[in-house]
C-alpha cells in the first residue's frame, strides 16, 4: 500500500456574509462543511459535483489559498494548518495547482521563460546556472517547442496555454497537483491531448492528482477514486469502477443518469431531479439532498446521514444515505 | 436535401452563406460557404469546436452580424423568403415572432434593470399589440409553461434573484412567447450543471412538440446533440464537413474529423485503460487557413489531392460529406478505413 500523501479531516470553510448595520457578519456561506478523505501517493482522486457544491473551495482550502475555518489537513505527515505563512510558502513547492483558465492564471506581461524562472526562483529548486536547461526540459516534457520559450501567453492557443500552466506547476518538482477544472475550458480534441499528457506525467514522475471537475466522462477516464459532493458535504466516495457501475446515493444516480449519451440508440432511464440546488447559506436540515431526493422521508429531514459501507458494497465504497439498503433491494420506491 | 420536390418541407434553407470579418485590411472568413436545410418540425444540430463558425452561422441567420463583420454572400430562405433581402424593419418583425434565439449565458442576455415580467411582456406588446394587463396575464401563462414554480410571484422579480436554471427558463419563455416557427438555441445548456441541463433539454423537447416548432441547436457537446437532434451538421473552420442524420453521425461517421472528434471524447459509460485517441495539432487560426481541405494538416489520411479543397457531396442517403476519400479522384490508400486509425500520442 502506498503511503498516505494527503489526509483531510473534517475540513470546514465558512465564508462570512457582511451586511446590515456597520457591516457586521450576518451569516455564513457553508461552502465546505466537514469533509474528510485521504489520497495515497501516485493516486488520482477526483471531486465531482455541481456548481456551489464546494469542490473548488475544498481544493483551495487544502492549499490554504483561502484560510479554512476548521479541520485538519495533513500532507506527508505535516499539519499544514499549523504552518506560518512563510513555512506554508516553502511547503507549497510540494503541492501545485492548475486552474481552469490558464489565461487568467498566467501573467500576460511575462514570457514563458520568465514565468518558469520566477517559480524556480521563489522556491529555490534549481541553481541559477542550470535553470535554462531545466526550462528547456520542461518545455519538452509538456510538448512545447524550444522556439516558443520567449513568447507571451496571448501568443498561444488555449491548449498550449494550459501546457504552460502545467509546465509552471512541474517546475518546482511537486508531489501533489490539484487540477481545478484544468481541462474544462478546452475543446474536446485538445482536451484529449492534455488528459493524455497529465496521465503520462503521472506515470513518469509518480505524481499524485486531486482532480476537480464537473465532467464525468473525463473523471471516469482519469481517476482511481471519485468523491461526489453535494452542498458542501461528501455524499459518496468509491473507487472509479464501483462508483460508475454501482452508484448507491440517489444524488450520484441522478447525476450519472443526467449525462447526455453519445449513443443515439442507448436506452435512457433518466432520473430528472426537481428544482435547483438550495442555497449553501441556509442548507436544508438533516440530509442536504432531501429537498430534491425522490426517496426522502421524515428521517431525512431531521437526521444527518453519515458515510458508511454496507456488506454488499465494495470495500472503501462509502455512501451518506439512510436508506441505501432499502433502495438497493427495491423495498423503497421513488415517491416523486 | 434541397431537391425541388422537398423544398417546401424545409422551414429553413441556408445556401452558400458567407460571413467575413474585416480587420486590418485582412478578411477573416468565419463562415465560408455553408449550405444546409432544416426540415419543418425537426431539430438540426450544428457542432464544432471554438472558431468553427457555428455561432456566426446562427447570428447570420438572425442578421445579427455587426461591424467589422458582414454577410457577403449566399441565401437564407426562411419559409421560402430570403431573409437577406429584408430591410431592418422587416427583420425586427421577424425576430422574436417567427424566429427566436436563446443564448448560452442568460445573465448577459436578460436586462438586469427590468423584471422578468416586463421582459416577457415586451414581446407581446411589440409583436401582438397586447395591452399591459393582457400581456402580463400571457406572461404568467408562459412562465407556467416553462415550469417556473409560483409564476405570479416570480414575474415581479429581477434576473439576479433567480438561479442559473431559472434564468434559462425565463430566456426560453421570452423566446417562445410569440410561438415562433423556428428556435435557434446557441449553447443553451453549456453554462448549466448536468442535472439542470437535463431539465432544460427535456423542456425544449416538450415545448417543441407542443408548439410544433423547428429547432436549430448550436453546441460543442456531442452528447447533447445525440440526445436531441434529428440531423447534424459538423463544422470545421467555417465549412460544413459532414451533414447526416443523427444515427449516421454517431454510428457510422464518414469524415476523419467527425471520427476524431467522437474518439477523443472520454466515455462515461465504460473504462478505457489506454490513452485517449487524439486529433494531432491545433485548430488553425481563421486568418491562416490551409488552402486545400481545412482539416488536411491534422488528418491522419491526408494525401496529395487534399491540397485542393473538396466539395460537399451528397450521397444516396441524402447525407453530405466534404472529403476526397469518398470521391473517384481519391489518390491515397484505396482501402482506407477512417475508423481504423487511432492516434494516441499526447504531443
Amino acid at each position: 500500500m502506498p503511503k498516505e500523501l494527503l489526509k483531510v479531516t473534517n475540513l470546514k470553510q465558512h465564508f462570512p456574509i457582511k451586511g446590515g448595520f456597520l457591516g457586521r457578519t450576518i451569516n455564513h456561506v457553508k461552502a465546505v462543511d466537514g469533509v474528510s478523505f485521504t489520497i495515497h501517493e501516485g493516486e488520482t482522486v477526483s471531486i465531482v459535483g455541481e456548481s456551489g457544491c464546494g469542490k473548488s473551495t475544498t481544493g483551495r482550502a487544502i492549499l490554504r489559498l483561502d484560510e479554512p475555518t476548521g479541520g485538519e489537513v495533513k500532507f506527508d505527515g505535516k499539519n499544514l494548518l499549523s504552518f506560518s505563512k512563510r513555512e506554508m510558502r516553502q511547503n507549497r513547492k510540494d503541492m501545485q495547482v492548475i486552474f481552469q483558465d490558464p489565461y487568467a492564471s498566467l501573467n500576460p506581461r511575462q514570457t514563458v521563460r520568465q514565468i518558469l524562472n520566477e517559480a524556480m526562483e521563489i522556491q529555490k529548486v534549481v541553481p541559477k546556472k542550470d535553470r535554462n536547461d531545466r526550462i528547456l526540459e520542461l518545455m519538452e516534457t509538456v510538448g512545447l517547442g524550444a522556439h516558443q520559450i520567449d513568447r507571451f501567453p496571448h501568443e498561444f492557443s488555449g491548449g498550449q496555454r494550459q501546457r504552460v500552466g502545467i509546465a509552471r506547476a512541474l517546475s518546482v518538482n511537486p508531489q501533489l497537483i490539484i487540477c481545478d477544472e484544468a481541462v474544462s475550458a478546452l475543446d474536446v480534441s485538445i482536451q484529449a491531448q492534455v488528459i493524455n499528457l497529465l496521465k503520462k506525467l503521472q506515470r513518469e514522475l509518480n505524481l499524485t492528482y486531486l482532480f476537480i471537475s464537473h465532467d464525468l466522462g473525463v473523471v471516469r477516464h482519469i481517476s482511481d477514486r471519485v468523491i461526489v459532493m453535494y452542498l458542501g458535504k461528501i455524499v459518496e466516495i468509491a473507487d472509479k469502477k464501483s462508483l460508475f457501475t454501482n452508484p448507491q446515493h440517489p444524488y450520484t444516480k441522478s447525476l450519472l443518469s443526467a449525462i447526455p449519451n453519445t449513443d443515439p440508440d442507448a436506452k435512457r432511464e433518466r432520473i430528472i431531479l426537481s428544482g435547483d440546488v438550495p442555497s449553501p447559506i441556509d442548507p436544508p436540515t438533516g440530509c442536504r439532498f432531501h429537498t430534491r431526493c425522490p426517496f426522502a422521508t421524515e428521517k431525512c429531514v431531521t437526521d444527518v446521514p453519515e458515510l458508511r459501507n454496507e456488506d454488499y458494497m465494495k470495500e472503501g465504497h462509502q455512501t451518506a444515505c439512510h436508506y441505501i439498503e432499502e433502495i438497493e433491494s427495491g423495498l423503497m420506491q421513488p415517491t416523486r | 436535401m434541397a431537391t425541388e420536390s422537398t423544398a417546401n418541407d424545409n422551414i429553413l434553407e441556408v445556401k452558400d452563406l458567407r460571413t467575413s470579418f474585416f480587420t486590418n485590411e485582412q478578411e477573416v472568413k468565419a463562415v465560408d460557404g455553408v449550405t444546409f436545410s432544416l426540415p419543418r418540425g425537426k431539430t438540426v444540430g450544428i457542432v464544432g469546436e471554438s472558431g468553427s463558425g457555428k455561432s456566426i452561422t446562427s447570428l447570420s441567420i438572425m442578421r445579427l452580424i455587426d461591424q467589422p463583420g458582414e454577410i457577403i454572400g449566399g441565401d437564407i430562405l426562411f419559409n421560402n423568403e430570403n431573409l437577406l433581402e429584408k430591410n431592418n424593419n422587416q427583420m425586427r418583425d421577424i425576430r422574436g415572432k417567427d424566429i427566436s434565439m436563446i443564448f448560452q449565458e442568460p445573465m448577459t442576455s436578460l436586462n438586469p434593470t427590468y423584471t422578468v415580467g416586463q421582459q416577457i411582456s415586451e414581446a407581446y406588446k411589440i409583436h401582438e399589440g397586447l395591452r399591459k394587463k393582457e400581456a402580463r396575464h400571457r406572461s404568467i401563462e408562459m412562465l407556467k409553461l416553462v415550469g417556473i414554480p409560483s409564476p405570479e410571484k416570480r414575474i415581479d422579480q429581477y434576473p439576479h434573484e433567480l438561479s442559473g436554471g431559472m434564468r434559462q427558463r425565463v430566456m426560453i419563455a421570452i423566446a417562445l412567447a410569440c410561438s415562433p416557427d423556428l428556435l435557434i438555441a446557441d449553447e443553451p445548456t453549456t453554462a448549466l450543471d448536468v442535472t439542470i441541463q437535463a431539465q432544460i433539454l427535456e423542456l425544449i423537447k416538450e415545448l417543441q412538440e407542443k408548439l410544433n416548432m423547428s429547432v436549430l441547436l448550436i453546441t460543442h457537446d456531442l452528447g447533447v446533440v445525440a440526445e436531441t437532434c434529428d440531423y447534424v451538421a459538423v463544422m470545421y473552420c467555417g465549412k460544413i464537413v459532414e451533414y447526416a442524420d443523427v444515427r449516421t453521425i454517431f454510428k457510422d461517421p464518414k469524415h476523419p474529423y467527425t471520427v476524431g472528434l467522437l474518439n477523443s471524447l472520454p466515455p462515461h459509460d465504460r473504462d478505457i485503460e489506454e490513452d485517449l485517441p487524439v486529433i494531432k495539432g491545433n485548430v488553425p487560426s481563421p486568418a491562416e487557413l490551409p488552402k486545400g481541405c481545412r482539416f488536411a494538416p491534422r488528418c491522419p489520411f491526408a494525401s496529395e489531392i487534399c491540397n485542393t479543397l473538396p466539395d460537399l457531396k451528397t450521397d444516396e442517403n441524402e447525407n453530405q460529406i466534404r472529403c476526397w476519400i469518398y470521391s473517384d479522384e481519391w489518390d491515397g490508400d484505396p482501402e482506407v478505413n477512417v475508423h481504423a486509425e487511432r492516434t494516441t500520442q499526447s504531443n
